[in-house]
């Protein structure tokens, strides 16, 4: 696929994730394909409502009862993991080798079980690890994560949520994983708060070479870990580029509207809000879905396009990077 | 206390003539009771503020969650009576109003909330949710209300009016539910707009879309806008001065563009260290962040609040004496001991 001799980490090809609700069959997930490199951060960026969360439901299959599809491929490390039996996948996928740190998930902590039993709980329960040995490696992951070794014996509500986030984020490194999803791991924190665990993401991918999956839709925390960046829109991938290129010179129309719309504390630039609305994922429009909100709009909108490929592994969702003019046009 | 609040007062001089709201030295404190009868002490969330904001002004406080930005927001609406000091509101001071006079107060003070859902009650439809401030004003002709309705809906671009008058909260987006809190915040034709966190709770491009109203909306109707937030990122672009908290103090204070080009106090730093702007830079560098957590507001640190994280800490001064405010640069005021006179700089 690309000139990158790395084989990827995870492979996801064509995954689709389809809710059934009393109004029609939600297209939460609709053919998304992207891949994970190893030892790489890559941001799924995406307002609310665009399905970026459903995703990672669909890859740690975490399903809900009123699924109406789910398919597609997804390889890790070579196994195709949609292929594995529920107990298969338990057992050798996840949180063995793919954990995750879920929204919000440090207000879901257990409030009566002390937060080190909680953090060493997936050794016990995925490798059967003794409890001794286990609180062991929980004192080592707390090291990594910037929490004092005492904090094992506290309970939640002890700890303030920056804290409680390191928690939850030891809890997801515990078992050693090659990937850790991070479904916003620091929208409901502090500025200063989230600098920090930021800064603690940054040293455990220089120093353990984890790989990252990060979900958010907060364009300038991306920046703050991303290599690459996919921008999901009601459903699909609709651009996906490195993020040297992503955050100073985006493709896709709305990726340059959702630039644009940035508040910047460092230039001096009034942000422009995006007029319109994502489209409802029940009836999504047939052609571009972001085609009546799109400023360059033109007739082949109302065909869907697919991801383009485009020079150094991009990829860009839209009909004007089919046509070199139009393209030329756009750049201007 | 009062000779800073004096000293403070005096360097507004730009639009000390025709001030709106002035704060003198406003404690608000919450008492802490143990099975509801020992006092075991008080929550000092808002220890000691003095500022003026002028008619037409657009300030933003600034600060982390905790620091006490929504109970002095509570406090200026007059929700919670002030432990200590004065909020003086057109010439009236909030301690001395009766019943009659809250109700003319609230009258003058819109609020916008930060959760708009949570704001809106969920079994009126917009034209009753609407129509209630004007009711409890007095305003008894039906035909009357109306009429103020549908100029607020086109004020807040909620077009055509008709189709909005109608519906439920629930069948109404996040941008709409906020455009309807202001459009209920601005019908009783206020002098002012405390809007706590307004857009904290919508999704990025819905954020830039209702402070782009608010501010328009403020500079049309001369209002003097108090956006609480703890944002910096937005605040250059939706308010004129900036006050920024921290544990229950205004520790720096100035005009947007020179604060932000020019922090003075070591908090303010690291606030604005902390805010990433989208850039694939960001993620080869680690910030150089303070450790720790805001203080508890029980017992704050003493001297300056800030001391325990402060990387700049003066030895024997910072964590005995309360620093005053002093003002490094023209109109930009920081409690903080570095820029005493005699410093060396």
């Amino acid at each position: 696929m690309t000139s990158d001799e790395r084989a990827p980490l995870l492979r996801v090809e064509d995954l689709c994730l389809h809710y059934r609700t009393q109004h029609g069959t939600v297209r939460a997930v609709d053919g998304v394909s992207f891949e994970v490199r190893r030892n790489e951060a890559i941001v799924l960026l995406g307002e609310s409502g665009c399905g970026k969360t459903s995703l990672t439901k669909a890859l740690l299959r975490m399903l809900p009862r009123n699924v109406a599809e789910y398919s597609g491929r997804v390889w890790l490390e070579g196994t195709d993991i949609m292929a594995l039996s529920e107990e298969e996948f338990r057992e050798q996928v996840r949180w063995v080798r793919i954990s995750m740190v879920m929204q919000a998930a440090m207000n879901a902590l257990n409030p009566v079980m002390r937060v080190g039993e909680q953090v060493a709980e997936p050794l016990r329960v995925h490798r059967q690890w003794p409890r001794a040995r286990a609180l062991e490696r929980a004192a080592e992951v707390f090291k990594l994560v910037g929490l004092p070794n005492d904090f094992l014996q506290r309970y939640p509500f002890e700890l303030s949520g920056g804290m409680r986030q390191r928690a939850v984020l030891a809890m997801a490194l515990v078992t050693e994983p090659s990937l850790v999803i991070l479904d916003e791991p620091t929208s409901a924190l502090d500025v200063l708060t989230q600098a920090n665990i930021m800064n603690v993401l940054k040293q455990i991918k220089r120093d353990l070479g984890t790989s990252f999956l990060l979900i958010t839709h907060d364009v300038a925390a991306s920046s703050e870990i991303a290599d690459r960046v996919a921008l999901m829109y009601a459903g699909e991938i609709v651009e996906l580029a490195d993020a040297a290129r992503f955050f100073r010179d985006p493709d896709h129309p709305y990726a340059k509207l959702l630039m644009a719309s940035v508040p910047r504390l460092r230039e001096v630039r009034q942000p422009e809000h995006i007029p319109g609305q994502p489209p409802s994922l029940l009836h999504p429009p047939p052609g571009c879905r972001f085609a009546d909100r799109c400023p360059s709009r033109f007739e082949r909108c109302i065909e869907h396009p697919s991801l383009l490929p485009q020079p150094e592994g991009r990829g860009v969702r839209c009909w004007l990077y089919a046509d070199e003019r139009r393209q030329r046009e756009a750049q201007r | 206390m009062n000779h800073t609040a004096v000293a403070r007062a005096s360097t507004r001089t730009d639009t000390g003539a025709d001030v709106l709201l002035s704060a003198r030295d406003l404690h608000t404190w919450f008492e802490l009771r143990r099975w509801g009868i020992l006092r075991i002490g008080h929550v000092r969330a808002v220890d000691g503020v003095t500022f003026d904001l002028a008619r037409g002004e657009a300030v933003a406080f600034v600060g982390e969650s905790g620091c006490g930005k929504s109970s002095l927001a509570r406090t200026l609406l007059g929700l919670h009576r002030p432990t200590r000091g004065q909020v003086v509101f057109d010439g009236r001071d909030l301690n001395q109003l009766d019943r009659e006079g809250f109700k003319w107060h609230r009258a003058r003070v819109g609020y916008v909330q930060q959760d708009p859902y949570g704001a809106l009650p969920p079994f009126l439809d917009v034209r009753r949710i609407l129509a209630e401030p004007l009711i409890v004003h007095g305003i008894s002709s039906r035909a009357e209300r109306e009429r103020r309705i549908r100029e607020v809906l086109a004020e807040v671009r909620l077009l055509p009016v008709e189709e909005f008058l109608t519906k439920f909260p629930h069948m109404l987006s996040g941008g709409q539910q906020q455009r309807i809190v202001i459009a209920r915040a601005l019908i009783l034709k206020p002098a002012m707009i405390i809007a706590d966190e307004p857009v904290s709770m919508l999704d990025a491009s819905v954020r830039v879309e209702i402070l782009n109203l608010l501010r328009e909306i403020q500079r049309t109707r001369h209002l003097t806008l108090a956006f609480i937030t703890h944002d910096l990122s937005t605040v250059r672009y939706f308010a004129e001065r900036i006050f920024v908290m921290y544990a229950g103090k205004i520790i720096e204070q100035g005009p947007v563009d020179e604060l932000l080009a020019a922090p003075q106090h070591p908090y303010t730093q690291s606030l604005l260290a902390a805010i990433p702007d989208p850039d694939a830079k960001n993620a080869a560098q680690l910030r150089d962040i303070p450790l720790g957590e805001p203080p508890s507001l029980l017992h704050p640190p003493s001297g300056c609040r800030f001391h325990p994280r402060c990387p700049k800490v003066i030895a024997g001064l910072c964590e005995v004496k309360v620093p005053p405010d002093f003002e490094p640069r023209p109109h930009q005021l920081a409690a903080c001991w570095l820029h005493r006179p005699e410093a060396p700089t």
